[in-house]
């Protein structure tokens, strides 16, 4: 144990406990990233971190507690985003352990680990190149953990259904029919914020004045409704979208998740197959199973993702709404290219601003405006993954319907 | 200056550093947290691993009693002990690593043995909300139970040991008014509605509104009407099961605008009450948990010194059986549903109102309840009796067992026993395997392999097969087990104590808050299947 390499991503609430319990556990060389500066309120669960470290990275404090606590442990920190460093840097480690709060990291760095798997000529899997990761999370008092084999069993991207789509409200009922004191706040959130522009920038949910301002403006239009209920936290809550979070449940999921690294690395006993639920609401509730393997999964099947269609009719925008609103990509901002008789081309690309503009007309356009034809290969690149997705278009209406 | 807008609240340090578990249990939760004072027996790995996750939430205090001193195998299994600290008080040192994590919490510790401390001075354990102790031997465990059981104090026993561990919790009677069920229908009163709330859904004429009005009624009144329409036709009976219900459905549709090409619009709130009628339309009652409660001994025979609990409850008892006519007080809350603003608040004013109506009624009953027991009249609030009533469908008891009953063959559950030893599935063996090793341990005074004694594994199988006849259970089919426990040899493995110490320091907090429900009242976990399973292996025909 002491030459594993074990690398944490995150060292919020779960990462603080993990970097405590490998340490206590014998491993000796472990990495932790993080990009988050401490505040005030991590102070009830990340036990790493006092109060005159408010402000500093998280990941290094974290890792110069543990080091100066456990003699012979040497954490390194870093102070990064995951998608600061390339698989040169994630090969070094046998085991990588996520407690993260951000899905989309966390199938960033799925999707990182299985575009590292080597197959040979055989087409069987190199299992030097495989680097299992073992994953938590939680919210109030549920958590859950899972150990994901890269390439043999699910990845995040087959279960992506486990992660419930975030509460949104339908903008005519923010807009003309406001019912709950929620309602309210995504009005001032979404339509008074922009119109009035009371500090000339976007929303910053850790800035006091944006969260007055929201505050008074939302409790301002509950009363023009008599709407009950708003509150300060509320408002707090629904703007920097808070998650609670306890100690004990993230100590729970943390000590789930080293169980897990221990039994990798020390092949005592089997690891957990593969995903355990944990609620300790009503008694102390455990439930483990067999997430399945997706045969067809976009990120770790290994095989092209076939995108099925009527026909060339459907305009690019539907096909991106469908990227970031069907459960099985749930994708945040795709770009999409395809290669047109041998040449690249780019048909749309939200994130950068001159090539936004370029290609915005195409969004308007049909697949068959665009030269697309069944078989055509879309190649899609989304900050869900460090890869780029193939899709092969397949037209499931007959080819006479078609006109040419 | 221009309007001023109302003033936001400014946000207290505290509530800024606690917001995000002051989002689950409330302000009210965290003053009864910040009151409790709470003893922990052996500052082991597991110890201070419940510890810190009761000091960071912030615990108004804790005591650490232990008399050993802190040798080198300690420090690698607790986070709270230094390298520099070898040889120190083990309770001194984890109190001053402990208290860093938040100093809002006090805490003091006693360096004696607890065994001592037992015989000198018992009452010292009397001073606190909840006690907890990690890996206690057998014959103290035994004399704490009962100490504690008869000072009506909560008390856990837990222990990690290799892949294994327990946690056992002892409470002679613990009330819980906010169990925060995970799901909960609302509470409409369709099937019958009070006064007010008839007038309300009937003054509406769904026939005379244009396509957005009609689009924009709470689904609640095309429901009730429709159902009024159901019973005039079914002798008053509400559609029972499915095939009445998918009935009701289409009597329900009937209601649907039409356009002028005699289809049917779309109408969200009609979707919603079609999808209502799977939990709205069910006849209301007082649930049977909730009717144990009231028919409670200890409701009906109010005393002097009856807890706050039971006078709420006895008088909700008494509201069922006169103003409520056989309910419960209203929830009083709406869920959101498609309506226009001024609709929707409309009706759940009526909801509202007619709550708070049910709540003053009771917390009458409340006041006079506690004039007849003597009791002050203020000493329950009316916010306390409005929370009650609110909660009043999901009230909670828990009834706990001593744990020095286990050690009355009598009174322990020895057909639970036998069935756990023959299935594979249960995790019941590692109940009986600790039960071995406290046995081993009181006999050989120290835990099997601890020094990597081959003889311990006969020993130990000994010990266990001796339990077994005792309790009347056919041996054990293998000794697998045997050889699982002599191998751990005693020691506790960080991240099996760190699962426990998050489960356990969370029981105490369901514990002192009087939210959520707590475990009944033995909890077994297995790391090497990630399985949990809590049992209750007293015998229940021994008491009831
Ligand atoms: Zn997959």
């Amino acid at each position: 144990m002491g030459s594993c390499n074990i690398l944490v991503i995150g060292a919020g609430g779960l990462g603080c406990e993990l970097l405590k319990n490998l340490a206590l556990m014998g491993f000796q060389k472990i990495h932790v990233i993080d990009m988050d500066v401490i505040d005030l309120s991590n102070l009830n669960r990340q036990f790493l971190f006092r109060r005159a470290d408010i402000g500093s990275s998280k990941a290094e404090v974290a890792a110069k507690f543990i080091n100066s606590r456990i003699p012979g442990c040497n954490v390194v920190p870093h102070f990064k985003k995951i998608q600061d460093y390339d698989e040169d840097f994630y090969r070094q480690f046998h085991v990588v352990v996520c407690g993260l709060d951000s899905i989309v990291a966390r199938r960033w760095m799925n999707g990182m680990l299985i575009s590292m798997l080597q197959y040979d000529d055989d087409g069987e899997l190199e299992q030097t190149s495989l680097i299992p990761m073992v994953d938590g999370g939680t919210e109030g008092f549920k958590g859950n953990a899972r150990v994901i084999l890269p390439g043999i069993s699910a990845c995040v991207e087959c279960t992506l259904d486990l992660f419930p789509p975030q509460v949104t409200y339908p903008l005519c009922t923010i807009a003309n029919t406001p019912r709950l004191p929620e309602h309210c706040i995504e009005y001032v959130k979404m339509i008074q914020w922009n119109k009035e522009n009371p500090f000339e920038c976007p929303i910053d949910g850790d800035d006091p004045n944006h969260i007055n301002w929201i505050y008074e403006k939302a409790q301002e239009r509950a009363n023009q409704f008599n709407i009950l209920g708003l509150s300060y936290r509320l408002v707090q809550g629904v703007v920097k979208n808070i998650i609670p979070a306890v100690a004990s449940t993230n100590a729970v999921i943390a000590a789930t998740c080293t169980t897990e690294v221990f039994k990798l690395a020390t092949s005592c006993c089997l690891p957990l197959n593969n995903y355990m639920v944990f609620n300790d609401v009503d008694g102390i509730y455990t439930y483990s199973y067999e997430a399945e393997k997706k045969p067809d999964c976009i990120v770790c099947s290994n095989k092209p993702k076939t995108y099925f269609v009527d026909n060339g009719s459907i305009k690019l925008k539907q096909f991106i709404e469908d990227l970031c609103e069907s459960k099985d990509y749930q994708m945040k901002n795709p770009g999409v290219t395809t290669s047109i008789d041998g040449k690249n081309r780019t048909l749309y690309m939200s994130l950068v601003k001159s090539i936004e503009e370029k290609t915005r007309d195409n969004l308007n356009k049909t697949f068959d405006e665009l030269g697309l034809k069944s078989g055509s290969q879309l190649f899609i690149a989304d900050v869900t993954n460090p890869n780029t997705i193939i899709l092969e278009l397949k037209y499931t209406q007959t080819s006479e319907m078609v006109t040419d | 200056m221009a309007s001023p807008g109302p003033k936001s609240p400014e946000q207290s340090e505290k509530s800024k550093k606690y917001d995000r578990q002051l989002r689950l249990w409330g302000d009210h939760g965290q003053s009864a947290l910040e009151s409790c004072h709470i003893c922990l027996i052996n500052a082991t790995g597991l110890g201070t691993e419940i510890l810190k996750s009761l000091v960071l939430p912030g615990i108004g205090g804790f005591t650490i009693v232990d008399g050993k001193k802190i040798t080198e195998e300690d420090i690698g299994a607790n986070f709270f002990l230094d390298i520099d600290s070898i040889g120190k008080p083990r309770a001194q040192v984890s109190t001053q690593l402990l208290l860093e994590l938040n100093p809002e919490v006090k805490g003091d510790y006693v360096d004696e043995p607890i065994e001592q401390l037992l015989q000198n001075n018992p009452n010292f354990f009397k001073n606190f909300t909840v006690v907890v102790a990690a890996s206690l031997p057998e014959r103290m465990l035994i004399a704490l139970s009962d100490l504690l059981w008869e000072a009506d104090i909560p008390f856990i026993a837990t222990r990690s040991y290799g892949l294994i561990g327990s946690a056992r919790l002892q409470i002679k009677e613990h009330t819980i008014i906010e169990t925060h069920p995970d799901t909960q229908n609302p509470d409409l009163r369709l099937d019958q509605p009070f006064p007010v709330l008839v007038k309300h859904l009937e003054d509406v004429d769904l026939t005379k509104m244009d396509l957005k009005d009609h689009t924009h009624v709470p689904y609640v009144v095309p429901l009730y009407q429709a159902l009024q329409e159901w019973k005039s036709s079914h002798n008053g009976d509400l559609p029972k099961n499915y095939k009445e219900k998918e009935e009701f459905r289409n009597l329900l549709r009937k209601g649907i605008k039409m356009n002028e090409d005699g289809v049917q619009e779309y109408e969200e709130n009609f979707e919603e009450a079609l999808k209502a009628v799977n939990f709205a339309i069910a006849p209301t009652v007082v649930p049977n948990n909730v009717k144990e409660i009231l028919n409670d001994y200890n409701c009906i025979n109010l005393t002097s010194k009856s807890k706050p609990f039971w006078i709420m409850a006895k008088a909700v008892r008494d509201f069922v059986d006169n103003e409520g006519e056989g309910l419960l007080p209203l929830r009083g809350s709406l869920p959101d549903m498609t309506a226009d603003s001024q609709r929707y608040i409309a009706l759940q004013q009526v909801y509202l109102q007619e709550a708070a109506r049910c709540s003053e009624i009771v917390h009458r009953r409340v006041r006079q309840l506690l004039h007849q027991l003597g009791q002050p009249v203020d000493a329950i609030s009316e916010a306390d009796t409005k929370l009650f009533c609110k909660h009043a469908s999901s009230l909670g008891v828990v009834r706990g067992r001593k744990i020095s009953d286990e050690y009355d063959t009598k009174l322990i559950n020895t057909s639970l026993l036998a069935q756990g030893v023959e299935n594979s599935e249960s995790l019941i063996i590692y109940y009986v395997m600790f039960r071995g090793i406290d046995r081993f341990y009181a006999e050989y005074n120290h835990y099997p392999g601890e020094f990597g004694d081959e003889h311990d594994i006969v020993k130990l199988k000994g010990s266990i097969a001796k339990l077994l006849s005792e309790w009347g259970c056919g041996p054990l089919a293998k000794d697998d087990y045997i050889h699982e426990i002599y191998r751990y040899g005693g020691a506790e493995l960080h991240s099996v104590s760190a699962f426990l110490g998050g489960c356990v320091a969370h029981e105490v907090i369901k514990l002192v808050t009087g939210q959520y429900k707590p475990v009944n009242n033995t909890f077994i976990y297995d790391a090497i299947t990630t399985n949990t399973e809590t049992i209750d292996i007293t015998n229940l025909h021994g008491i009831f």
